[in-house]
Formats: C-alpha cells, sequence, structure tokens
C-alpha cells in the first residue's frame, strides 16, 4: 500500500467524525496563537517603550535645581548655563540649553487654548530634545539675542487653536504678549502621561521679558556628543556646577542630573520583567494546551481501539495501520496549529490593550513545534500500542 | 503405486489442522481453560459447524483458527503452515489473503460506506484502486446489496450489515471463510439469506467453518461439531 494512499484513508479519517477533529484543531490552535500573541504583546509593548525613550534624545542630560531656599543662592541662572560651555573642562558637551517654563493661556480669534508649557529656550533646545520641524521654520539665534516675540508650537496646540487654518505667520496671545507663530513641531510620541505635543517654544529672552521673569532657570539641558559620551559628559557637567555653586566635597548637591539612558535602562528592565511574565504566562498556556492536545488524542485513538483490531482482522499490517494514525494527527496539528498562527498573525494587526504586538519568530516556531511534537507524540504512541495488540485484544477493548 | 503418491500428494494437505491446542486465561486460581487440548482436522471443500453452550470455548477456537489469537499450546496448521512459527508481518498477509473473517458483530468500520469497507482488504492487499472498486462492487453485487454500496453502516438494517460483512470476507478470495456466529444478531429471513450465500459459496468448494447455536444453521452444514468444557464431545456428519 503507497503512502499516498494510507494518507487518503488518514484525511477520510479526519473527515469521518468531522465535530471531533474540529475540536482537536480548535484546542491546538487556541494554544499556539495565545502563545504567539501574549509574547507579541510583551515584544510590542518592550518596542514601543523603547522608540519613545529614543524620541526622548538618548544624548541628552537634564540639570534641575533642587534649591530648597539654603542660605547661599544656588538656583541655576544663565551664567551657570554659559559656563557649561567650556570646550576644555567639558569637551563631551555638544550645546547647552537654558529652560524656563512657564504655563498660561493661549488665545488666537476668541479661541483661548490652556497650554501645559510654555517653554523659553535657545536654538540647540530643538535638537537636543529631537523635535523637529513640521511647518514652518524655527527661531534662529538673532532671535534669542534680540528676544523678538516669535514662538513654535506643538501639533495639540495647533489642533486646538487653528482648526482648519495654516497657524504659520498668526500672532497669539499669552500673558498679554502677542508673539507670532513662526513654525508647527511634527508629532512626537508622548512618554507617560504629559502630552509632548502640548507645548509651546519661544527665544528664552522673549518668555523671560513677558512672562517668567529673569529669576532662576527651570533647568539646562545638555546635549552630549555622543550617546557613549553621556556618562563623560555629565561627570564634566557635575565638576562644574560643584565649583559653581560651591559644594563641598561630600555634601549634597543642590541640582539633579538626569539622562535618558537612565530613564532607558528602567523602562527596559520593566519591559523585560514584563516580557518575563507574559512569556510565563505564555507558558502556561502552552502547557495546558499541550496537556488539552495529549487528552484529546489520547481519547480518540483509545476510542479506535476496535477499529484498529477490525484493520488488523482484515489484514492491515502493523505500519499501515501506524502510518494512518501518524498522518492523522499531522493532519489535525499541522492545521490546527496552522490555523493557530494565522489568527496570531491576523490578531498581531490590531492593537490589544493599547499596545500594537510585535511577533517574535522564535516564539512561532517554539509554539507550533511543541504542538505539533505533543499531537505526534500522543496521537502515535497510543496508536503504537494498539497496533501491536493482538487483533482479538483490539476488538474486545472497550 | 503412482496413484497412491499421487494421492497422497493432495490429501496431506488439509484446509487447516489442530493439534492438542490449550488456550489458558488468568494465572493461579483464577486460571480458565478455555480450550483442553482440541484436534481436529477441516479438509478442502468442507463446511463444518461448530456448536457448543456458552463457555463451551467455541469461540476461543474460532480467533485461533482466524489469527486473531494464538494457542497457549498446541500447534495450528494453516494450509499445512504452522502459523506459530510466523511473524506479525506475515499473519497480516495470512488474515490478508487465505481467511476471510465474519463476526456476529459485524464489525464493519463505523461512518464508512459499504463500498469502502469491503474494499479495505483489497486496500491492504495492494490492489489499486479501479480494480478495488470493480471487486469490492462485484461481491456486494454477490451478496445483493449492489444498490446499497455508498450507505454507511448506520443506514443499513443488521442483516444487510451482516451481508457486507460477508462480501467484504469474500472479497479476497479466500480459501477459508470464518464465521462466528454470524446469524446470532439476524432475523430468520436474513439468516436464510445469509446461509444461502454460505451454501453457493460451499458449492464453489470453498472451506467454510462456523459457530452457531442455532440447531437448523448446524444441520445447514456437511459436518457438525460439538464441544464441551474445551474439548470436542462429537463430531460427525450430516445426513443430507
Amino acid at each position: 500500500m503507497s503512502f499516498w494512499e494510507i494518507l487518503k484513508f488518514a484525511v477520510k479519517g479526519v473527515s469521518a467524525n468531522k465535530l471531533r477533529s474540529a475540536l482537536t484543531m480548535l484546542g491546538i490552535l487556541i494554544g499556539v496563537a495565545a502563545v504567539i500573541l501574549l509574547v507579541a504583546v510583551g515584544n510590542g509593548s518592550a518596542q514601543a517603550i523603547t522608540s519613545q525613550i529614543s524620541a526622548l534624545g538618548t544624548n541628552t542630560i537634564t540639570v534641575m535645581s533642587t534649591n530648597r531656599g539654603g542660605t547661599t543662592n544656588t538656583s541655576l541662572t544663565t551664567e551657570i548655563a554659559d559656563a557649561l560651555k567650556d570646550p576644555t573642562l567639558a569637551p563631551d558637551v555638544k550645546s547647552v540649553s537654558p529652560v524656563v517654563s512657564a504655563s498660561g493661556t493661549l488665545t488666537y480669534d476668541g479661541t483661548d487654548h490652556e497650554i501645559s508649557q510654555f517653554i523659553g529656550t535657545g536654538t540647540s533646545y530643538l535638537g537636543a530634545q529631537s523635535y523637529r520641524m513640521d511647518r514652518g521654520v524655527a527661531f534662529t539665534d538673532a532671535d534669542v539675542a534680540q528676544g523678538r516675540r516669535v514662538t513654535v508650537i506643538g501639533q495639540t496646540v495647533a489642533e486646538e487653536l487653528f482648526e482648519g487654518v495654516d497657524p504659520v505667520g498668526k500672532q497669539v496671545t499669552v500673558g498679554g504678549a502677542l508673539f507670532t507663530v513662526v513654525g508647527v513641531l511634527a508629532e512626537k510620541s508622548s512618554s507617560g502621561v504629559q502630552d509632548s505635543n502640548d507645548l509651546a517654544i519661544a527665544p528664552l529672552t522673549a518668555v523671560q521679558q513677558t512672562l517668567a521673569g529673569y529669576g532662576s532657570l527651570s533647568s539646562i539641558v545638555v546635549e552630549a556628543t555622543a550617546a557613549d559620551r553621556v556618562t563623560a559628559a555629565q561627570n564634566e557637567i557635575a565638576t562644574i556646577l560643584d565649583q559653581r555653586l560651591k559644594v563641598e566635597d561630600g555634601g549634597t548637591a543642590p541640582y539633579r542630573i538626569q539622562n535618558a539612558s537612565q530613564l532607558l535602562e528602567t523602562q527596559t528592565e520593566t519591559a523585560d520583567t514584563f516580557t518575563v511574565l507574559l512569556g510565563a504566562v505564555a507558558g502556561i498556556s502552552l502547557l495546558v494546551g499541550g496537556i488539552g492536545i495529549t487528552n484529546i488524542m489520547l481519547v480518540t485513538v483509545t476510542e479506535r481501539t476496535r477499529e484498529i483490531g477490525i484493520r488488523k482482522a482484515l489484514g492491515a499490517p502493523r505500519r499501515v495501520i501506524l502510518t494512518q494514525f501518524l498522518a492523522e494527527a499531522t493532519i489535525l496539528s499541522l492545521t490546527g496549529g496552522g490555523l493557530g498562527v494565522l489568527i496570531a498573525v491576523l490578531g498581531a494587526r490590531f492593537e490589544i490593550v493599547g499596545v500594537q504586538p510585535v511577533i517574535v519568530p522564535s516564539s512561532v516556531v517554539l509554539a507550533l513545534g511543541v504542538s505539533v511534537a505533543i499531537g505526534l507524540f500522543f496521537g502515535g504512541y497510543p496508536a503504537s500500542r494498539a497496533a501491536s495488540l493482538r487483533p482479538i485484544d483490539a476488538l474486545r477493548y472497550e | 503405486m503412482t496413484t497412491a503418491v499421487m494421492n497422497r500428494m493432495t490429501e496431506t494437505k488439509p484446509a487447516l489442522e489442530v493439534q492438542q491446542v490449550r488456550k489458558v486465561y488468568g494465572e493461579g486460581e483464577a486460571t480458565v481453560h478455555a480450550l483442553a487440548g482440541v484436534s481436529l482436522t477441516v479438509d478442502r471443500g468442507d463446511y463444518v459447524a461448530i456448536m457448543g453452550s456458552s463457555g463451551s470455548g467455541k469461540s476461543t477456537l474460532m480467533n485461533i483458527l482466524g489469527c486473531l489469537d494464538i494457542p497457549s499450546t498446541g500447534r495450528y496448521l494453516l494450509d499445512g503452515v504452522d502459523v506459530s512459527r510466523l511473524s506479525d508481518k506475515q499473519l497480516a498477509l495470512v488474515r490478508n489473503r487465505l481467511i476471510g473473517f465474519i463476526f456476529q458483530s459485524f464489525n464493519l468500520i463505523p461512518r464508512t460506506t459499504a463500498l469502502a469497507n469491503v474494499e479495505l482488504p483489497l486496500a491492504y492487499a495492494g490492489v489499486k484502486p479501479a480494480e478495488r472498486r470493480k471487486r469490492a462492487l462485484a461481491s456486494l453485487d454477490m451478496v445483493g446489496l449492489a444498490d446499497r454500496a455508498g450507505h454507511e453502516p448506520n443506514q443499513l438494517s443488521g442483516g444487510q450489515q451482516q451481508r457486507v460483512a460477508v462480501a467484504r470476507a469474500l472479497v479476497t478470495e479466500p480459501a477459508l471463510l470464518l464465521a462466528d456466529e454470524p446469524t446470532g444478531n439476524l432475523d430468520s429471513r436474513s439468516t436464510e439469506d445469509v446461509l444461502k450465500i454460505f451454501d453457493d459459496l460451499n458449492a464453489q468448494n470453498r472451506t467454510i467453518v462456523l459457530i452457531t447455536h442455532e440447531a437448523e444453521v448446524g444441520a445447514r452444514a456437511k459436518r457438525l461439531i460439538r464441544l464441551f468444557d474445551g474439548q470436542v464431545r462429537s463430531d460427525e456428519r450430516n445426513k443430507r
């Protein structure tokens, strides 16, 4: 009997009991699809976090004051910011942007918008924070030097204030001062709760004149020359600051330095934990799915022991019976597993609990491999046992 | 002299020969001797009915004759070949080519058409699909069920199912036809149909051995063997 004919027998065997075959395949399908999707969700969220953080700019260092109103004045000033621009003491610093931050209400043509951040800074800030222009242009060094009242606004502000109107060239009022919009920032993915598109950026001098006053800076954003120079740049800054602010050895510094790669590390760790957790859940569902497959395969073959007896009594060689049942198990596991992969791939196109899943190829191989292996073993083993019985024992089997 | 040799040549190979066969089930206290030393010889073209009460060992004997079971001790020669020396593969071949077995409970493969059921032994014998179909249809025609070829077992009556089983047993044209209470589950009309087929087959010189507990079925055979407690109690030829 040729293999092709045995295969036809197997197809007949599978289609002879449609409900049972469908349920077996469903069990395998769910097991495979669940594993692939869960791992994809974990992977997707990890990738989302990484891309958000790299959007923040991994080369940037933020210096913030922790001044609690002590005896000496230790607040950050533009002089300190200028001091950081020192090619000898701080060779790893590419740019320094002093930042003042204010809040206020922007008004245009009778429309109000409460803005979460109105930032006054230098021109290097946009590059350091990886902002790109969508429309118009950024303000220039000349604008900063002369304190011109120009501003670039984020996407959220553009949508809220200028519905259907090109904002470039329009004038907005904030805190009684008029600012001319010269550009709109490209959309940026938000990290965390704050909307990174709900902001306006203007020259430092203009904001100090109109909104923030000439007091201390909110922070200083420093850009390192390269991602691997961040730590070096951070140390150089700390040295300069300690000198300037007269921090004694061992004393607490009145400032805090944060860099994005630290943030990246923490967040990546969180994401990894998440992936491991989901992987564990996926592993358990694969185990449960595997037990389900084991169960239904055992029952299916045991139930057909009598049929195996009949086939043996009619002169079927052991090899033919075994091949038929193995082929049936293969058809069921491969079809079920294949459909599971298909459904997982389709499901991964949609957002699941706010995460865009990204399929990990090895999870597909693992889920499919394990299910098919379990299906084959527990379909093949009892069949092999039944085929080795004497026909009369198989026939009497209840 | 030569004729004597010729006679011996043809006579020395009976269809089947059973020598001192015993079959023991269980161990120790619970030992049951289903067969306690049975010897018998069936010649080619014979039509033997085996009768006996429940527990007399007739089914056990039948299973051994059909190579579905093996004896605990003793020898079973089928067509002059000692079956106990055959490998698993050779036994499959023997069951497929030499023996047609008919069960009391029909034992058709469920959810499979009558035609496919009858084709099955031919498939295992390696016959090509077209040829298989032709022979299976011819066999079904012989039992008068050619028009039911596409029906599944649960769409057939008991008598029809048994006739399908007979067609399946006949399709490989085995020399030996074994039937374990073939009419046990049938009404009188179906019984008559099946027995008529057996008569016709025997007329074509097929060897038939059947088990029955119905006296009228036993009376149709040429030879009647009675079993009692795993031993042959009587062995006589029916007068025709």
